[in-house]
């Protein structure tokens, strides 16, 4: 019985088959902002997965980063009909 | 038809993004009881990354898994409780030196750490995740420079 559900398990995990996971590995590849260099050739997933831990992380410091700058900007600036004019550029 | 939805819920909406941003810009610039410029920098970060999962919806795991730990930051925050017991020190990410005698984690593992929510997903699920969270950062880092830019000049 023990054997049956554990074929079972191996056969439902296997569905999710190869060539889905390269599918997914490629789509993320593509949004690397290296990709338009490295188009055609197909890296390593292990590589692709190096590169996109690294994309994140720089994504996260770059947000931190932004963040502070937006904290000093606000600090000092006031409200002026120039903002709307922003902010109407920013949702349109 | 599943492929067709998740390809139009893939790009992020810019508008709805910038919408809940500026309105959480808003609200910080209102309150001016916080006066450290560490308090609100960390405050605008946390709103950044809660618009960002606003605008991405509820049906991802990462943006819920964000609004959870914004929530839960706020209201230990407001009620004053220990933040000894933070979640995974999301917001202050802190270098930690590897130690030797640990086998090294598999990128898969370093990739479920970084985006939020992965913790116990299989590798196809993670992979589409990270896509979509990778998508909605960089359109919200985007959104951040364009404010900064208009607001400096």
């Amino acid at each position: 019985m023990s054997t049956r559900r554990s074929r079972s398990r191996r056969s439902s995990s296997s569905r999710i088959t190869d060539d889905q996971i390269i599918d997914l590995v490629s789509k993320l590849q593509a949004l690397l902002p290296e990709s338009h260099r490295r188009s055609t050739e197909r890296e390593s997933a292990a590589k692709v997965l190096q590169d996109t831990c690294n994309y994140i992380r720089s994504l996260h410091q770059e947000m931190d980063d932004l963040s502070e700058r937006l904290a000093e900007l606000l600090a000092t600036t006031e409200t002026t009909s120039d903002q709307a004019a922003i902010i109407r550029s920013l949702l349109m | 038809m599943n492929r067709k939805n998740s390809n139009k819920s893939r790009n992020p909406n810019k508008p709805t993004l910038a919408f809940y941003f500026l309105r959480a810009l808003a609200c910080i610039n209102k309150k001016t009881s916080m006066a450290s410029y560490n308090q609100r920098s960390g405050t605008i970060k946390r709103a950044a990354y809660a618009s960002m999962a606003l605008a991405a919806g509820p049906k991802r795991a990462w943006s819920r898994a964000v609004l959870c730990r914004v929530l839960w930051w706020g209201s230990s925050r407001l009620h004053g409780f220990p933040t000894r017991r933070r979640p995974r020190a999301f917001f202050h990410r802190r270098v930690r030196v590897a130690d030797p005698k640990l086998r090294e984690p598999s990128k898969a593992d370093v990739l479920r750490r970084l985006v939020p929510g992965a913790k116990a997903m299989d590798l196809s699920r993670l992979l589409e995740e990270t896509a979509h969270y990778i998508q909605y950062l960089r359109a919200q880092v985007l959104l951040m420079q364009n404010v900064v830019g208009s607001v400096s000049d």
